[in-house]
């Protein structure tokens, strides 16, 4: 631990590291000094002067090294000339500092004096009104009346778009660089520049698209004032108009803690609806930041397109219906089919829900099964990150640092996991060996010290080699802590299932496993992909197999026969069919009985994180009228097969859960509601310091112990050897790939990621599509497993040339590796004669 | 007495590499890469009492010294920017005795453990470059830069490298930002070029005029140096001699040289005949020196002028008479400072534009005496606070214009404005 | 065609001069030739520029509003930068400008008809004892004009207009 220094601020006395900066050391102290450049999480710039107070160090006698005291024995203590900035000067040994005297006060008074030469004083119609620092120091530090002259104020762009999501109020913007420091020195996305010089300085982005990061959001609430803002939430209501509900992001496995602001609104009859999504700090999962994903990606809950009352197949023909008459169809059929019931639920449930799925199988001998195209969770469960004993919560990512080795195979984080991302490039930055080993070239490899890339089928061999050899198994074998991410880039169920056991072999045989910050981790498609992995949930070796054997099914949280999972053979006897979901997907199009479930931010629950922490959301909005959540459905179902279910609330359900497994032990609502103090301080009245991220009040959430950790013996797997498909000469191998945006149901619906989304394309290499006639933007035909799509062409120098991207999500068939052909589309005869002019 | 930087105003061609050799060119340098060691050289230098020319007047040797010896590689950086107005004394120095500042460079490099040194040239320099580009080649064939030089381990490259119009990279630390392919802007100090410099190591950044001094002072000695000049500031200095004299131009002078001799013996006195009003004697960001019998008696030195509540700076002189007023005066400074201000930091991007309001308005006679009053008042309110010494530079001649020449503002302005126009005025304000 | 391309030789000898490492030092002279090839420099330069140096095409753009010398938009074919700082201007700068403003029928900052000239005003040159001057900045460079008279400088430009036409 640093060198602690005891000076006084303020008249108090005050021990903290050496080193720390004076502003920090305040906050610490509850003295809050007034900041807009400096950022707790950035390196400081000290530029914008706001942060002035009077320093003062004692006197030294130069021949003994000692303080000179005065008369009264106290030492001496000379202040300089200037006023210092708290941000940039680091505290020292019997330092006194004035933040509040009558010197400070009139600098602090003349920089929010000189920011409100350029600023408008547009506050009642600004967004941050509210909540803006600069709004609030004005009233505190800022003069009474202007001295400036209206008229000679610049006048600038209001509305100036830096991205489809971001835009810019140029009158407003004070020249802090927060934006352009996160988007540098956190995001690693240095899309935000200065442009000009002097009083002419503005915020631009050149890159293309405009704002090119996923982490794009968190500059508006680092931002000090009004200058950026969301295309989402700008105009959209007054911060002080909001109310707030903790919520955990349900796009990815990295569990952020979120915020749900909402307002009653008289423009929707009087309903709350939700305004916006917001972080909420959690240290050891998200710190004080999103990505995009999660904060723009919440429409669908409004969606007109949502599911809201039961419908049964009556003539061929889907009907409404009562919920009562549904689930008694459902339940009748459910109990005769006993053993051949097959129940089908996804990682986009809640513990909650996926637990009565499961109940409800096992209670008639029926089967569970996880709707999943990577495997891998029993292992983690066995060997996953443990937690340090001394955080209650779990473990976390922003304690790695030099002496941990970091591994990343087959998955390619900025998009499918995009926080880890971040934390993951931050370890490294602070000395973390990173190794990325994946087939194609990903935006973590800039940090990595070792960037292994695999041939599509040698992921297996890759990982046992990575663990032993050269510069990399050495780093892996020698260090404290280890952890190895791995996912399904490239793969199917079969092949990252073997990745995964090979990774955990990996961890095990060189001690690392139940070590705390150290173990595997699962890079999943969906939020709960975990949670059900830890409920005993398992993917179907062959779900095709599984769906044609059963008498009847039920599918809960997954569209498989939109993704191409599943396919109704022709002349095939097809099993009832029942159905809960949030919209009228493929799958649900096919049911005899649909159930309208509600969206996870009108209920509540939890889910378990790719780290294994679980995590309380809780209902932000009042639930669609119609709709139940899926815990309470299956409930419904089940009193129809004479099975007893709790349906009536989740924290019920959550007990009766942890009850039955050991896994949970001692795990409750209130349990995971708890809360430590934390570091950075964010979201109290001094807004300019942390920014408007949200101060955690509700629950950091606990992580599950593993096998591992517990002592528990651990016997893996054999290491299952897949013929993996690899790319051939004149054959070409589509194999899958997740991209941060897709079509998803819970993005398709945004109009706000619209272009983020784009079209369905195919990435080949250039000399692949070269040979193939075909060119980048140009559309072709895509054939997979016999099904064509219009796709549009991209190239990547970076990927092997027997190989064609095909995204996930992006209503192409694709699961895993398969062959795959490429057609130019012949040309159409008006695009000839188009040529021909 | 010979001249030691402008010397090729007695011997015309040293700019070319064997004159510049037959008049003792590269023998300093050889002497100390051959006989001393880098902390001897260093030790001469402080010893000379040389103190920097690029306007702070810090002691060179004592520069060095802070050198940090456990980080390594070492820079040197030449400031060759010069874009304080008034000033044009490193660009004659470059483009007249280009191997004496290019020896220079060298001295420096070795004394500092530098094996690359960068010249930052103004990027209006462009010919210039061009023409130390093909010096540095010269020295390259001649053996005079390389690897392994005078048969020693010692190795020295130089390179040029163009700024492009921003006189804020004048200013050290935005320089280095600048040769890091970054927006000039200057960076907080501490950590200091010395610890934390070019590509985060050790460097030190001297003046073109500062280094050419070096070669003369290593062949001479410090002792030899030192008869010239005075206690407080040793040896020659040339002083830009600009504004209403007859005949302006560089002129290579010991300190403690008066106003009145620069002035009238070799400035020819001023144009017209006209007395001296004002003096700004180290550029736009000079104090204004109210002038009068007294200090025409001054003797430029760091201290003499310092007490006239001035400071030397780079001796860049401007003359100002009586024909000129005091108010445009500083309207020319005030907008020199606006459109050079970085923007990094608050008061200097706020203040010079809303000082440059408040005089425009003052020149344009629709200003009151609140106005002039404001004006003192918002320069003050600047001073002390900006990030770095350009915001502290505009407030200059503000302040001490208005203090010296108050009865001048006082004429220029009503004393309030016409009821009408003043509501309006005022009504615009914002409350 | 690229810089890379077209000047292989220059744009292998700007990098050399930085440490391989810090190849981001290589931006402004790169400008400059993106500046000399084009006249002034394109979004195109930018991002070939910023590939080459592995930096984000922002950080390359950035440095255009904030260096006078660079420009991102065509204008004249000669700058001619006039010098009306403090000390020229006690040397009759500013009015040396009116007179070349009426003479060419355009106000400062503003481009001949022809397209020939785009008129400045600027700061310090470092020319201070030779006022009136300015400096004339084309693709490939600049110089200095110094001690300058109106009937010296239409002089200038004249020839400057005719030496445009026989290459055209
Ligand atoms: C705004 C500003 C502009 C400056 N411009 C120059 C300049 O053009 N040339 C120069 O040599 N020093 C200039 N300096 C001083 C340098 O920062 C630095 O102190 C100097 O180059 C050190 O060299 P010296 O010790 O040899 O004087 C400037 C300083 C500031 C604050
Ligand atoms: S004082 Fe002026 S030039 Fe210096 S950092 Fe501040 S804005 Fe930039
Ligand atoms: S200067 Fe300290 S907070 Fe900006």
């Amino acid at each position: 631990m640093a060198k602690q220094v005891t000076l006084t601020i303020d008249g108090r006395q005050i021990t903290a590291p050496e080193g720390m900066l004076i502003v920090d050391a305040a906050k610490m102290a509850n003295i809050d000094i007034p900041v807009f450049c400096y950022h707790p999480k950035m390196e400081p710039v000290g530029m914008c002067r706001m942060c002035l107070v009077e320093v003062g160090r004692p006197m030294m006698d130069r021949t003994t090294g000692k303080p000179l005291l005065d008369d009264n024995g106290q030492p001496k203590i000379q202040f300089g000339p200037k006023l210092e900035t708290a941000c940039t000067n680091p505290i020292s040994e019997g330092m006194v500092v004035l933040t509040s005297s009558e010197k400070a006060r009139a600098g602090q008074h003349s920089t929010v004096e000189f920011l409100l030469t350029s600023h408008p004083l547009d506050c009642p119609v600004c967004d941050k009104g509210g909540e803006c620092p600069l709004q609030n120091l004005t009233m505190g530090y800022g003069p009474g009346k202007s001295r400036f002259l209206y008229d000679e104020k610049m006048h600038l762009a209001k509305h100036y778009p830096l991205g489809d999501l971001i835009v810019l109020d140029q009158e407003r913007c004070i020249q802090c660089a927060r934006c352009i420091r996160f988007q540098d020195e956190i995001a690693g996305d240095p899309v935000l520049g200065f442009d000009e010089r002097g009083r002419s300085t503005q915020i631009v982005s050149l890159s293309e698209p405009g704002f090119d990061s996923v982490f794009s959001g968190n500059t508006t609430d680092i931002c000090p004032v009004g200058a950026l803002t969301t295309r989402d939430f700008r105009f959209a209501a007054r911060p002080w108009e909001l109310e707030n509900q903790p919520s955990i992001c349900s796009q990815c496995p990295v569990g952020c803690n979120t915020t749900f602001n909402t307002r009653r609104e008289a423009m929707s009859d009087g309903k709350i609806v939700l305004k916006r999504v917001m972080p909420r700090q959690n240290e050891e999962v998200n710190e004080i930041w999103l990505c995009d994903k999660g904060r723009f990606g919440y429409h669908y809950v409004e969606s007109p397109e949502r599911l809201n009352r039961p419908q049964v197949r009556k003539e061929g023909k889907l009907s409404r219906s009562t919920w009562e008459a549904a689930a008694q169809q459902a339940g009748e059929a459910f109990a005769r089919a006993k053993s051949n019931l097959l129940v089908i639920g996804s990682g986009r449930l809640s513990n909650e829900d996926l637990f009565n799925l499961k109940t409800l199988a096992e209670q008639v001998g029926g089967k569970a099964v996880l709707y999943s195209e990577m495997g891998g969770g029993d292992l983690t469960t066995l060997v996953g990150v443990g937690s340090p004993a001394a955080e209650i919560h779990g473990s976390n990512l922003g304690r790695l640092g030099k002496g941990s080795t970091i591994v990343v195979v087959a998955s390619d984080l900025y998009e499918e996991a995009p926080i880890w991302y971040l934390r993951i490039k931050q370890a490294a930055q602070r000395g973390a060996n990173l190794i990325v080993a994946n087939p194609r070239a990903t935006k973590l490899d800039r940090y990595a010290s070792v960037v292994v890339r695999y041939a599509y089928g040698d992921e297996i061999k890759t990982v046992q080699d990575l663990a032993h050899k050269g510069k990399a198994g050495e780093a892996f074998l020698q260090a404290e802590n280890a952890v190895v991410f791995f996912g399904g880039d490239g793969l199917g169920l079969e092949a990252s299932t073997a990745v995964a056991n090979a990774c955990a072999r990996a961890l095990t045989e060189a001690g690392h496993a139940g070590k705390p910050n150290s173990g595997l981790i699962g890079v999943w498609p969906r939020a709960n992909d975990q949670g059900a992995w830890e409920l005993g949930l398992r993917p179907a070796d062959d779900l095709q197999a599984e769906f044609d054997k059963a008498e009847a099914v039920y599918i809960a949280g997954a569209d498989p026969f939109g993704d191409g999972a599943l396919t109704v053979k022709s002349g095939k006897r097809k099993p009832f069919l029942a159905v809960q979901e949030l919209f009228d997907t493929e799958t649900a199009q096919l049911a005899d009985v649909v159930f309208p479930a509600q969206a996870y931010s009108e209920r509540e629950g939890t889910y378990i994180s790719g780290e294994r922490r679980v995590q309380r959301f809780h209902q932000a909005i009042p639930a669609l009228e119609g709709a139940k959540p899926d815990y309470a459905i299956t409930s419904l179902v089940a009193q129809h097969m004479n099975i007893l279910l709790e349906g009536t609330s989740a924290s019920v359900v959550f007990e009766i859960m942890a009850a039955d497994s050991p896994v949970f032990e001692g795990l409750s609502y209130e349990r995971l509601a708890q809360v430590v103090p934390q570091w950075p301080i964010v979201g109290r009245a001094d807004m300019y310091y942390g920014g408007t991220t949200y101060h955690n009040r509700s629950g950091m959430g606990i992580q599950l112990s593993s096998a591992a950790q517990r002592g528990d013996k651990i016997d893996l797997p054999k290491q299952p050897k897949p013929a993996s498909l690899r790319p051939q000469e004149n054959k070409l191998l589509a194999v899958p790939v997740t991209r941060l945006y897709d079509c998803g149901i819970t993005l398709a619906t945004s109009p706000l990621l619209k272009a983020r989304i784009g079209e369905p394309s195919i990435t080949l290499h250039p000399s692949a599509a070269a040979k193939l006639g075909v060119q980048a933007g140009q559309h072709v035909s895509l054939t997979l497993d016999g099904a064509s799509e219009d796709v549009l062409v991209k190239v990547d120098d970076t990927i092997a040339t027997g190989v064609v991207l095909v995204p996930r999500s992006m209503g192409l068939p694709i699961v895993s590796p398969t062959e795959a052909t490429v057609k130019a589309p012949a040309p159409s005869p008006k695009s000839k004669t188009a040529a021909a002019r | 007495m010979a001249p030691i930087l402008l010397r090729h105003n007695n011997i015309p061609d040293i700019a070319k590499l064997d004159v510049y050799q037959k008049n003792g060119g590269f023998e300093a340098f050889r002497k100390v890469v051959t006989q001393m060691k880098p902390a001897e050289v260093t030790d001469v230098v402080k010893a000379s009492g040389l103190r920097g020319r690029g306007g702070a007047g810090f002691p060179t040797g004592m520069k060095w010294s802070f050198i940090d010896n456990k980080s390594w590689p070492h820079y040197v950086v030449a400031n060759a920017d010069e874009s304080e107005p008034g000033t044009f004394k490193d660009r004659e120095i470059m483009e007249s005795n280009p191997f004496q500042f290019l020896e220079g460079v060298a001295i420096a490099s070795y004394a500092t453990g530098a094996n690359a040194a960068y010249v930052y040239l103004r990027g209006e320099f462009h010919p210039i470059a061009e023409t130390l580009n093909q010096k540095i080649r010269e020295m390259e064939k001649a053996g005079f830069l390389g690897d392994k030089l005078f048969g020693s381990e010692y190795g020295l490259r130089i390179y040029t490298h163009l700024g492009a119009g921003a006189y804020i990279c004048g200013e050290e630390t935005a320089m280095l930002e600048s040769i890091e392919g970054k927006r000039g802007m200057p960076r907080i100090r501490p950590p200091f070029p010395a610890v934390h410099g070019l590509y985060g190591k050790p460097t030190v950044v001297n003046n073109v005029e500062t280094l050419t001094n070096l070669p003369m002072i290593l062949a001479n000695g410090a002792d030899w140096y030192k008869t010239m000049g005075t206690p407080d500031s040793a040896g020659v200095k040339v002083f830009s001699l600009s504004g209403r004299v007859r005949k302006p131009g560089n002129y290579e002078l010991p300190f403690g040289t008066t106003f009145r001799q620069l002035i009238y013996d070799h400035g020819a006195g001023v144009q017209e005949g006209r007395p001296v009003k004002a003096i700004m004697a180290a550029g736009a960001s000079s104090s204004i020196i109210l002038v009068n019998e007294k200090v025409l008696d001054t003797p430029m030195d760091y201290a003499s002028v310092r007490a006239l509540g001035a400071d030397l700076g780079s001796a860049s002189v401007i003359v100002i008479d009586d024909t000129v007023p005091l108010d445009w005066v500083i309207n020319k400074t005030i907008h020199f400072f606006r459109h050079e201000s970085c923007g990094k930091c608050t008061p200097c991007r706020e203040g010079t534009y809303w000082m440059s309001t408040i005089i425009e308005r003052i020149e344009h006679d629709h200003a009151t005496q609140a106005d002039v009053e404001l004006l003192l008042n918002v320069a003050k309110q600047m001073q002390n606070k900006c990030l770095c010494p350009l915001g502290e530079f505009s407030t200059m001649a503000v302040v001490t214009g208005i203090e010296h020449f108050r009865p001048e503002f006082d004429a220029k302005v009503t004393e309030e404005l016409p009821g009408a126009e003043r509501e309006a005025a005022e009504s615009k304000a914002v409350g | 065609m690229s810089l890379a391309e077209k000047y292989p030789e220059e744009v292998k000898d700007i990098l050399s001069r930085y440490p391989a490492e810090f190849k981001r030092s290589a931006v402004m002279p790169l400008l400059y030739l993106a500046q000399r090839n084009d006249g002034y420099i394109t979004k195109a330069a930018m991002q070939e520029i910023a590939d080459m140096l592995e930096i984000g095409v922002t950080d390359v753009g950035a440095l255009i509003g904030f260096y006078t010398l660079y420009h991102d938009k065509k204008e004249g074919k000669y700058r001619m930068q006039v010098c009306t700082d403090l000390p020229c201007a006690l040397r009759g700068a500013d009015e040396f400008m009116n007179a070349l403003c009426s003479n060419l029928g355009i106000k400062v900052g503003e481009t001949t008809a022809d397209g020939l000239i785009t008129l400045e005003a600027v700061t310090c040159l470092a020319a201070c004892d030779k006022a009136p001057m300015f400096q004339i900045q084309k693709a490939d460079g600049l110089e200095y004009h110094e001690n300058m008279t109106v009937d010296r400088t239409m002089e200038l430009v004249q020839a400057l207009r005719e030496a445009g036409q026989e290459v055209s």
